[in-house]
């Protein structure tokens, strides 16, 4: 028998057609990119039980959202976070469980939003092919993927601060092509007026619909992310992350799962393109150029890379930022103001935004722990039952 | 899932011949033209002073580190060029001197990983239901190694004799056909030494192993064959009753220094 028949006898016969069941954990206090993972969820009952209350009331304030705010809020703060988030949770799947910090995800959008302006329709007709919208759509996505492949087929062999300037060199180059390329990209110029479709008969241009059409992808990315984490996938990304070399000899191939964690990102940063463009209405060099690949970087770090919510925190704030800021500065101080918080952010927490949150949690528990005690004053609780209750 | 039926059929021949081996880190040969065969299914235990070359034979044979000069042929077929994952899914395992889990994850997903890594899917993308079999073996590699207790728990939190437990366990998934034990007593008790021994003299028969061991005890107690390593070249092979009386090794070890 040959090895490779060897190898067929002793894999698992295909049952992995069965594949379902949520193990969903909520992420430990410490390293949380990598829970632990509980036995399985039989029926569906046990997703149920891991829905909590702060779930449900973001999930109708998010859904309630623009029935409150004006439509300012609604298409330039909401639906921009949420195109931006759904990029930069592109960033902190990669970073946060493959281990990978790559600037290009704003390129891989980018190539995205290019083909939606190349195929479809826009305000410069003689390169616009003005393809249906569906179609248009699915090329961009597929040219986005294809493109996040094929960076990450030439930076995996890197790590650390070359991962970072590979992927910063590929994006810049992508820049200047955009830049220098008349016949396909419009130079300098760009392409305007490239709008959502109507499609069953809502204008999905207008702030409402733009909301929810956004909401809808950025809630899918997020359950994705969420979802795939604990899948086998997910679990042999973050062994990846972790040790390379032992997850070799467990018969892994480190560089086939990292290549394939740039693909899964690329999608999402795809989709997330597509929406930015329709969002903006617009793509030129400027939206790819250096500023913006160091931008997502922010608003990942920012919110923290230690679980999927991180991105969207990041860049709700960035936004906001983006928006008010100029009302106290400069618009040329824009940068000094966002670099001032993104440098307070990360000194006082290493795991952005999401570590302050983890932080205040530990601190209420343990001021509810303490009030529980007794429930009287803090000079009437005896020590011996003031120690037990202060720590654990 | 390690029925014996296949692995039956290919206990024959050599499970691994080296030929003229050598690892160099600069001047320095650490294994320098090693050459020898196990056959299929045999137990045999490496043993020299430290830095004898051991462990770094172990890496060649995996293919941690290439082979500077020399060829590895795993079941007659030549792997000298093939990376470290492909000999893995061939049927060769390996441990560590020093426990190399993933700490953070939970005994149960270190198990997981393993009967993942030597399984077909392992870019799945959906999380495995109750009655998937790569559930039911990473359950029965738990029991193998007796960690049922603290399978929830992350590895950071176990006792070392317990990470050796998950670290053999670990060895164990899929179907191995040879697997290279680094010194898996290294810093256990006496108790857990013993246990260390039932569990290598349970494996089925046709699961060939190498073992790398300072305690001649437990090594000349589980192995068929011995061979003795001096400054990265091979100084003798024997059984252990030959081994044991032999004066040169003896010397080795007495003289050569353990330290």
């Amino acid at each position: 028998m040959s090895a490779a028949q060897w190898r067929k006898a002793m894999n698992f016969s295909a049952t992995s057609r069965h594949w379902a069941g949520g193990r969903v954990v909520p992420p430990p206090a410490g390293r949380a990119a990598t829970p632990a993972s509980t036995p399985p969820a039989i029926n569906g009952q046990r997703l149920w039980r891991h829905i909590g209350a702060r779930h449900v009331v973001v999930l109708a304030a998010v859904l309630l959202y623009p029935w409150i705010v004006p439509p300012f809020f609604t298409f330039q703060i909401g639906g921009q976070a949420l195109a931006l988030g759904l990029i930069a949770l592109s960033l902190t799947f990669l970073a946060g469980y493959g281990g990978m910090l790559s600037l290009a995800q704003m390129t891989v959008a980018g190539i995205a939003g290019y083909v939606v302006a190349i195929l479809g329709e826009s305000g410069t007709p003689q390169i616009s092919l003005g393809w249906p919208w569906w179609l248009v759509v699915l090329f961009a996505i597929a040219a986005g993927t294809a493109s996040a492949t094929f960076i990450g087929w030439l930076s995996v062999r890197t790590e650390g601060i070359y991962t970072i300037m590979i992927t910063l060199a590929i994006g810049v180059a992508f820049f200047y092509l955009a830049q220098q390329n008349y016949e396909i990209f419009n130079g300098f110029q760009g392409f305007q007026k490239v709008v959502p479709p109507v499609v069953l008969g809502v204008d999905w241009r207008s702030p409402v619909p733009y909301y929810y059409l956004v909401l809808f992808w950025a809630l899918c990315g997020y359950f994705f992310v969420k979802y795939l984490i604990r899948a086998p996938f997910g679990v042999a990304l973050q062994g990846v992350r972790d040790n390379a070399r032992r997850m070799s000899a467990l018969g892994f191939s480190p560089v086939a799962h990292r290549v394939a964690a740039y693909a899964v990102a690329g999608v999402i940063a795809s989709i997330g393109g597509v929406l930015l463009v329709w969002y903006n209405g617009l793509i030129s060099p400027g939206s790819v150029g250096t500023g913006w690949l160091i931008n997502i970087l922010i608003i990942a770090v920012l919110g923290g890379l230690r679980h999927p919510v991180g991105p969207f925190i990041g860049a709700v704030v960035f936004v906001l930022l983006q928006n008010f800021a100029i009302d106290l500065v400069d618009r040329e101080r824009f940068n000094l103001v966002i670099g001032l918080i993104f440098l307070v952010i990360v000194l006082f927490s290493p795991d952005g935004l999401l570590g302050w949150w983890a932080w205040l949690r530990e601190r209420a528990g343990r001021r509810l722990a303490r009030s529980a005690v007794g429930g009287k004053d803090w000079r009437s609780v005896g020590v011996q039952q003031a120690r037990p209750a202060g720590r654990s | 899932m390690t029925d014996a039926s296949p692995a039956a059929q290919l206990a024959t021949g050599n499970a691994l011949e080296l030929e003229g081996v050598t690892r160099a880190f600069g001047a320095l040969r650490a294994i320098d033209d090693v050459s020898f065969a196990v056959a299929a299914g045999e137990r045999r235990a490496v043993i020299g002073a430290n830095g004898a070359g051991k462990t770094t034979l172990f890496n060649v044979i995996t293919g941690d580190f290439p082979a500077t000069a020399g060829r590895v042929r795993f079941f007659g077929e030549d792997v000298t060029a093939v990376p470290a994952y492909d000999r893995i899914r061939m049927g060769l395992r390996r441990t560590y001197q020093s426990s190399l889990l993933f700490r953070d994850l939970s005994v149960w997903d270190n198990l997981f990983l393993a009967v993942r890594g030597v399984a077909r899917g392992r870019f799945a993308f959906r999380r495995p239901r109750g009655s998937h079999p790569s559930r039911a073996a990473t359950e029965d590699l738990l029991e193998r190694v007796r960690l049922q207790a603290v399978a929830q728990r992350p590895v950071s939190s176990l006792s070392h004799g317990q990470q050796r437990q998950l670290e053999i366990g670990m060895a164990l998934a899929g179907a191995p056909r040879l697997i290279l034990f680094d010194e898996p007593a290294a810093g256990l008790s006496p108790a857990e030494r013993r246990e260390l021994v039932a569990l290598l003299s349970a494996l089925p028969t046709h699961m060939g192993f190498i073992l790398i061991e300072h305690d001649l005890d437990i090594a000349l107690r589980v192995v068929q064959q011995v061979t003795v390593m001096h400054n990265g070249r091979v100084l003798k092979h024997g059984t252990p009753q030959q081994i044991e009386s032999d004066a040169e090794v003896a010397a080795i070890y007495m003289g050569g220094g353990r330290h």
